[in-house]
C-alpha cells in the first residue's frame, strides 16, 4: 500500500486516471446503471461533462470552505456571472467567444472582491448570512430584468456566436474534452494556491485566526484573496456550463445551487481536492440515476408510502447527506483514509489513530 | 396619505411574520450557535397541517382557524424538538456540522413536500373577515394585516413572560449571556436546547399558518422565501437578540413595502443593501453584542 501514497505514484495514478477520462469518448464501455448509454454516445458524454464541470465547482468552493474555512451561502452568485455573464456579452457586444469569456471573469473578479470585501467584514454564521443574502439579491436582479436575463424562462447561449467545433450534438465529445481540461487546470490552480504563502496563511486562519494575528500576519488579505480566487474559478466553470447546456436558469443563482455545492464538498471529504473532485461526479451521477429512477414504472408501481420518497431525488440525497454528516465526517475521502490506515497500521490500533487522519492528498 | 398608511401596515404584517420566524433563530443561534436551515421547513409543514385541519373542520369559521393555529405551534414544536434531539444533539459543540445537517434536513423535507402535496400553490381560503378590509385613515387595510400583528405581539409577550419568570427562562437567558459558565454551575443546558428548539418551532409554526392566510396559498417554498428575510432580520437586529428581532423586522418589513412601491419593485434589494450598511456600520447588529 505504501507505494500508492509515494509522491512520484501520485503523478503516475492522477496522470493515467486524466489519460482513461480523456480515451471515454473514443471507446465503447457500457456501464448499466450508471449512464444512458455506452460512454462514446453524446448522452453519456453530456453528464460526464456535467460531472466534472460540477466536480470543478466544488473544487473552486473548497477554497473557501476547505482551506480556509469561509462557510459562503453565496457561491452560486459567481458560478451565475460567469454563466450569465458569457450569454449577456456575447449577446449584446460583438466579441468573438474567447475575448467575451475574459471580460466575463474580469467582470467576476471585480464583484468577488467588492462583494467579498464588504462580507469578509463579519465572519462565522454571520458571513454566511451576509453571503446568501447578497446572492439573493443577484437571483433578484436575474429575475427582475428579463429583457437582460431572460428572467424566469432562463437565458440561452447565442450559439450562432460560439465556433462550431463547440455547437450541436456530436460536438459533445469535444465539450467533454474542455471541460476535462477546465477540471485539470482548476485543480492545479488550486493546488498551486494551496502551496502558496497566501495559501499557507489561509489554511492558518481557517485553524486558528488569533494565533495568525498574534504572529503578525494580517487575516483579511489572505482571505480576501482565497475568496476571489474561489469566486473567479466559480465563474470559470460557470462559463463552461453555459456552453455545454447552451442556456442557464435562475436555479443556478439560488440558495439552493449553493446549498447543492456544499453537499458536493461534505459528501467528498471537507479539506480535500480529491474529495470535492470525487464528490462532483458521485453527486451528478447520483442525481442523474436518481432522477430516472423516479420516472420508472418500478417506482409508479409502488404504495404511496413508498414512492412519494423514492420519487424524489432530492429528498434521497438530503437524508444521504445528513447521514454522512452524522456517521461519516470525511466524506467518502475520509472512508478511503480509514481504510489505508486499518491496512497499515493492523486492526487493534486503528481505531485509535483514524480520529488524526493525515491532511495531505496529491 | 391612504397608500402610506397602507403600506406601513401591510408592512407591519410582513414585519410580524419575519418576526415569528426570526425570534426561534434568533433564540436558536444566542443560546447554541446553530444556524437553523431547517427553520423554514418547520413553518412550511405547519402550514400544510394548519390548511389540511382547517378544511376537515370547514375552513371559514373562527374555531376552525383557531385550531389550525394550535395544529401549526404544535407541529413547529414537536418537528423542531425532534431536530434538536435526534440530529443536532449528536453533534454537540461542532457547528458548521450542525449547520450542515440541517442544510440537509430542509433539502430533503422540502422535497418530500413536493412528493406529498405538489410543487404549485393550494389556495385556501379562511374566515370571512380576513378577506375583507378595514377603512383606516382612508387606506383600505386587508383585515390579515390585523391578526397578524395582534398574534406576533401575543408571541412576543409570552416568549419574554416565558424568559423573565419561569426557570427554563432564567436559564436560557443565562445560557446566552454565558453558556460555559451556566454549565460549570452544574445546570444541564442541554434540556434547555430542545425547549429553545420547541419554542421557535411553535412560533415558526403559528407563522407559517399565519403566512397561508397573508399570501393566500401554501407551497412547499413558503418557508425558504420567508427563511432567508428572516436570516437577514437576526442579522441586522444582533444574533441572539430578541428586541433586535422585533425591531429589524419592523424595519426590514416597513422598507421593503415602501421601496417596493415607490422605487419600482426595489424592495428586496433595499433590504440587501441595508444589511450591507448595517455591517458596515456596526458589524454584530443592532442590538448584538461585540464579538
Amino acid at each position: 500500500m505504501k507505494i500508492l501514497t509515494h509522491p512520484a505514484m501520485r503523478w503516475v495514478l492522477g496522470g493515467a486516471l486524466v489519460a482513461f477520462a480523456a480515451a471515454l469518448p473514443l471507446v465503447n464501455i457500457v456501464v448499466p446503471g450508471v449512464l444512458p448509454g455506452a460512454t462514446y454516445t453524446p448522452g453519456s458524454l453530456q453528464v460526464l461533462a456535467l460531472s466534472l464541470i460540477f466536480s470543478a465547482l466544488a473544487l473552486s468552493y473548497h477554497v473557501l470552505f476547505g482551506l480556509t474555512g469561509l462557510l459562503s451561502f453565496g457561491h452560486a452568485l459567481y458560478f451565475a456571472i460567469g454563466a450569465y455573464g458569457l450569454g449577456i456579452v456575447l449577446e449584446r457586444t460583438g466579441l468573438e467567444l474567447l475575448p467575451a469569456i475574459g471580460l466575463t471573469l474580469v467582470g467576476a473578479l471585480v464583484a468577488a472582491t467588492l462583494l467579498g470585501a464588504v462580507s469578509l467584514r463579519v465572519s462565522g454564521i454571520s458571513f454566511a448570512m451576509v453571503t446568501l443574502a447578497f446572492a439573493q439579491a443577484g437571483s433578484v436582479l436575474i429575475r427582475r430584468n428579463p429583457e437582460v436575463t431572460g428572467g424566469d424562462e432562463g437565458l440561452s447561449l447565442p450559439s450562432g456566436r460560439v465556433p462550431d467545433f463547440l455547437v450541436g450534438v456530436a460536438d459533445t465529445r469535444n465539450l467533454y474534452w474542455l471541460a476535462l481540461g477546465v477540471l485539470v487546470l482548476v485543480f492545479f490552480a488550486v493546488r498551486w494556491f494551496e502551496r502558496s504563502r497566501a495559501g499557507h496563511v489561509a489554511a492558518a486562519v481557517r485553524e486558528n485566526e488569533l494565533r495568525v494575528r498574534v504572529l503578525g500576519l494580517p487575516p483579511m488579505p489572505a482571505k480576501l484573496v482565497a475568496f476571489v480566487i474561489g469566486s473567479v474559478l466559480a465563474a470559470v466553470t460557470g462559463v463552461l456550463y453555459m456552453l455545454l447546456q447552451s442556456g442557464v436558469t435562475p436555479r443556478s443563482v439560488s440558495a439552493d445551487f449553493t446549498l447543492t455545492i456544499l453537499v458536493i464538498v461534505v459528501l467528498g471529504g471537507v479539506g480535500s481536492r480529491w474529495g470535492a473532485v470525487i464528490g462532483g461526479v458521485v453527486y451528478t451521477l447520483l442525481d442523474q440515476r436518481l432522477t430516472a429512477l423516479a420516472g420508472s414504472e418500478a417506482i409508479a408501481a409502488l404504495p404511496p408510502v413508498l414512492r412519494i420518497p423514492l420519487s424524489e431525488p432530492l429528498f434521497l440525497l438530503g437524508s444521504l447527506f445528513i447521514l454522512v454528516v452524522l456517521f461519516l465526517p470525511g466524506g467518502i475521502v475520509g472512508l478511503a483514509g480509514r481504510v489505508r490506515l486499518t491496512d497499515r497500521i493492523g486492526r487493534g490500533r486503528a481505531a485509535k489513530v483514524s480520529s488524526d487522519r493525515p491532511e495531505e492528498t496529491a | 396619505m391612504s397608500t402610506v398608511v397602507l403600506l406601513l401596515v401591510t408592512g407591519l404584517g410582513l414585519g410580524a411574520l419575519y418576526f415569528l420566524v426570526a425570534s426561534g433563530l434568533s433564540l436558536i443561534y444566542g443560546l447554541m450557535g446553530v444556524l437553523n436551515f431547517a427553520h423554514g421547513s418547520f413553518l412550511t409543514l405547519a402550514a400544510f397541517l394548519g390548511w389540511e385541519t382547517a378544511r376537515a373542520l370547514g375552513a371559514d369559521s373562527w374555531g376552525s382557524l383557531l385550531v389550525a393555529l394550535l395544529v401549526g405551534a404544535l407541529t413547529g414544536a414537536v418537528f423542531a424538538a425532534g431536530t434538536e434531539f435526534l440530529l443536532i444533539r449528536r453533534l454537540y459543540n461542532r457547528h458548521i456540522e450542525q449547520v450542515l445537517v440541517t442544510v440537509g434536513l430542509s433539502l430533503a423535507t422540502v422535497a418530500l413536500f413536493d412528493g406529498i402535496w405538489g410543487t404549485d400553490p393550494i389556495f385556501i381560503s379562511g374566515p370571512q373577515w380576513l378577506a375583507e378590509t378595514t377603512n383606516l385613515l382612508g387606506a383600505r387595510i386587508p383585515n390579515n394585516r390585523f391578526l397578524l400583528m395582534a398574534v406576533a405581539v401575543l408571541v412576543l409577550v409570552a416568549i419574554v413572560l416565558f424568559l423573565r419568570f419561569t426557570r427554563y427562562g432564567l436559564i436560557i437567558r443565562a445560557g446566552v449571556e454565558n453558556r460555559s459558565m451556566v454549565t460549570a454551575l452544574g445546570i444541564d443546558v442541554r434540556r434547555a436546547f430542545t425547549v429553545v428548539f420547541a419554542i421557535g418551532g411553535a412560533a415558526a409554526g403559528i407563522g407559517g399558518v399565519l403566512a397561508s392566510h397573508y399570501f393566500g396559498y401554501v407551497s412547499p417554498q413558503l418557508g425558504g422565501s420567508l427563511l432567508i428575510f428572516a436570516f437577514i432580520v437576526t442579522v441586522i437586529g444582533g444574533l441572539g437578540s430578541l428586541p433586535g428581532a422585533a425591531l429589524a423586522s419592523v424595519i426590514v418589513a416597513v422598507l421593503q413595502q415602501f421601496a417596493n412601491f415607490y422605487l419600482g419593485g426595489t424592495g428586496d434589494l433595499m433590504v440587501v443593501l441595508l444589511l450591507a450598511v448595517v455591517l458596515l456600520l456596526r458589524p454584530s447588529g443592532l442590538f448584538g453584542r461585540k464579538a
